[in-house]
């Protein structure tokens, strides 16, 4: 049995799927056969194409025109007559073996496009990288996997799933995934929950000990995964699996509820998305509005930039679905552990502390204003909250409103959109405890605050989210946590503002009576979390609650805060 | 021989998807073709020939054909730079 950390409800049984990098090195030899070395690099081009014209159907149909144009051009490059004719050249010339041929001149390629001024050419050299490294494993008879070449009903497993990876992965196949790296709070973690796939993270070793196509069972509620389960195991967890899709039809009874407390409070619970195909899910959930709409992956997965336009449309396409509920859309929050691998980023030492989010954005203001005028235009189209992450200080705040402010009349230059009447709240994200501190003076220059608990508790605790060394320090219920939270609930309410959260904690069954004890007005998380959290409230009366979180305010340790709600009944 | 100088005024430029149909568009001419950019001149059926331009939304081009039908690629491959939007 291997453990990890639960971090997706939901069981799976099925086949293992392993997906990692491998390493391939092409060693040089002197040959007498030139002929036959020229002969083993044809095929292994042609090899490599009929791959590549698999993926980019596949992208075609699966993910979008954008994706599939990447895999055109890597079979154009393949097909490059100056490239194949160089490597055939120099076979001959030198007399050595096709691998060392072809990664010569991949390497005399690579350093001319890394050399180059502009930015997108200068990253086309990845590009190279990554087709020759096909035919180089190709022809060395080496097999690799692609993830978005799976086409039947797996478990994925990997050492570690970057955010561009988790993009491509497509819920019809992908049953569930396993990887080494990774907490409760990370971004594999929070996809799996996105689209709904079971997940055990944090699994350290556990890559290593699991072999390509074995069965496994999959629970992501105890975070562990069978290896060979016999009969009766593979009975009791399909058992298991029965009882989920119970209680999934009682509170699909929910669904169109609004969230009331056992009292009749209503309080709001909406849904964290990543991309527009994420709505349907929201709406089959109940959601009563995106309180976290995550921009980063419009910008992840791809090679540029997305465009004004192509931000707009997705924006559009997010504010349309929800008619006039509130959506709540985070400007780009970059940076930490969140790269684009077309954006040159400084290397550094404290990245969780270092120019990530608004500081970015403020610092590379056309990029921000690529997205602010993306966000105006299609404020047209419903209920559009604008919300910065990582404000730290009113300057900041103030230069990020002023930004809105260039957008606008950079928009009303133009003549379609003259007429255009724009229609926005603006809000911040509270995860430095500077601005919870200071939310009074806060309250007065946003609409809203939605409280970011992952990053308020790992900046208040100075405690790496990430670092399995120091996850003791990851706590949610510690009085130190739940004064910011009262703190920053009063401050907003003194000014008539509401108070969202949207960290993992908004989903926390533990979590709910104390937050609705402490006045929270919205709830966002994974939407599969909604419905459960519905029916939570129905059982709690806010006066109790009210008078617990004073209780719990009074505490001076996660334990006692835990103690004094574990004993309760709801 | 002939040849002709055209301007790019779509917003990418001959980037991965248009860099891509124009080497296929030139791949599948008889003739030899080549893209002139300042005093660079490459093959244009090379896909990494015509990225090693770096040819952006501005850049002027020189097309240029040679041999069987020359006339007719050039105004084809014309056209298409021409054509292109996105």
């Amino acid at each position: 049995m291997i453990r990890g950390i639960g971090a997706s409800e939901g069981i799976s049984i099925g086949i293992v799927f392993k997906y990692d990098h491998i390493e391939v090195i092409a060693e040089k030899n002197e040959v007498e056969d030139t002929a036959f070395e020229i002969a083993r690099f044809q095929k292994g081009l042609t090899e490599s194409i009929i791959d590549l014209t698999g993926i980019k159907d596949y992208a075609e149909e699966n993910i979008n025109a954008e994706t599939a144009a990447i895999f055109e051009a890597h079979i154009e490059i393949l097909k490059d007559p100056e490239f194949a004719n160089q490597v055939k050249e120099v076979i001959t010339t030198e007399g050595i073996n096709g691998e060392y041929g072809l990664e010569k001149v991949t390497h005399q390629f690579v350093s001319m496009f890394e050399n180059m001024d502009n930015e997108y050419f200068r990253e086309r050299a990845a590009d190279i990288k990554d087709v020759s490294r096909r035919v180089l494993m190709h022809m060395k008879g080496i097999k690799s996997h692609d993830l978005s070449e799976i086409n039947s009903e797996v478990i994925l497993a990997a050492r570690d799933l970057t955010p561009s990876d988790t993009a491509q992965l497509n819920r019809k196949w992908v049953k569930g995934f396993i990887t080494d790296i990774g907490g409760r709070t990370s971004h594999s973690a929070i996809m799996a929950r996105t689209l709904e796939i079971p997940a055990v993270v944090g699994t350290m070793t556990g890559f290593d000990s699991l072999e390509d196509g074995e069965m496994v069972i999959l629970d992501g509620m105890q975070g562990i995964i069978i290896q060979n389960p016999d009969e009766s195991v593979i009975a009791d967890y399909q058992e298991k699996i029965k009882e989920l899709e119970a209680l999934k039809t009682i509170r699909a009874a929910y669904i169109d509820k609004p969230s009331l407390t056992a009292d009749g409070v209503h309080i709001e619970i909406g849904a964290n998305i990543g991309s527009p195909e994420d709505l349907d899910g929201v709406l089959s959930y109940g959601a009563e509005c995106i309180g976290l709409y995550r921009t980063e992956f419009l910008y992840m997965g791809k090679k540029t930039f997305p465009t004004e336009d192509e931000q707009f449309e997705a924006y559009k396409k997010v504010l349309e679905g929800m008619k006039d509920k509130p959506v709540v859309v985070r400007t780009l929050d970059i940076g930490g552990d969140k790269e684009l691998d077309y954006m040159t980023m400084e290397k550094e030492l404290n990245p969780f502390l270092g120019n990530r989010a608004i500081r970015l954005c403020l610092s590379r203001k056309e990029l921000f204003l690529t997205q602010l005028k993306a966000l105006l235009r299609a404020s047209v189209y419903g209920n559009l909250h604008i919300m910065f992450p990582m404000i730290a200080t009113l300057d900041e705040l103030r230069e990020a409103k002023q930004m809105i402010q260039v957008a606008k009349e950079e928009l009303q230059k133009k003549e379609a959109y003259e007429e255009l009447e724009f229609s926005y709240k603006i809000g911040i994200m509270v995860e430095i405890p500077s601005t919870a501190i200071m939310a009074s003076a806060f309250a007065k220059e946003v609409d809203f605050f939605s409280i970011g608990t992952n990053d308020l508790i790992q900046y208040t605790f100075a405690a790496d989210r990430m670092n399995e060394n120091v996850s003791y320090l990851y706590q949610p219920f510690n009085p130190a946590i739940l004064k910011l939270v009262d703190m920053v609930i009063q401050a907003a309410h003194a000014e008539g503002k509401w108070v969202g959260m949207c960290g993992e904690m908004a989903g926390e069954p533990l979590a709910l009576p104390l937050l609705i004890g402490l006045g929270l007005d919205e709830y966002s998380m994974s939407a599969p979390g909604i419905l459960r959290a519905r029916q939570q409230a129905k059982n709690i009366d806010s006066n109790q609650a009210r008078d617990i979180a004073k209780q719990a305010l009074e505490l001076t340790s996660q334990e006692d805060v835990l103690a004094l709600i574990g004993g309760i009944e709801w | 021989m002939v040849s002709k100088s055209v301007t790019v005024v779509n917003e990418t430029g001959l980037h991965a998807r248009p860099a891509a149909n124009f080497t296929k568009l030139a791949s599948s001419q008889k003739c030899s073709v080549y893209l002139k950019k300042d005093d660079k001149k490459v093959n244009a059926k090379s896909i990494l020939g015509i990225l090693s331009l770096a040819i952006s939304k501005g850049s002027v081009i020189e097309i240029i054909t040679d041999g069987e039908d020359e006339k007719l690629a050039l105004a084809e491959l014309e056209d298409y730079v021409n054509a292109l939007t996105d």
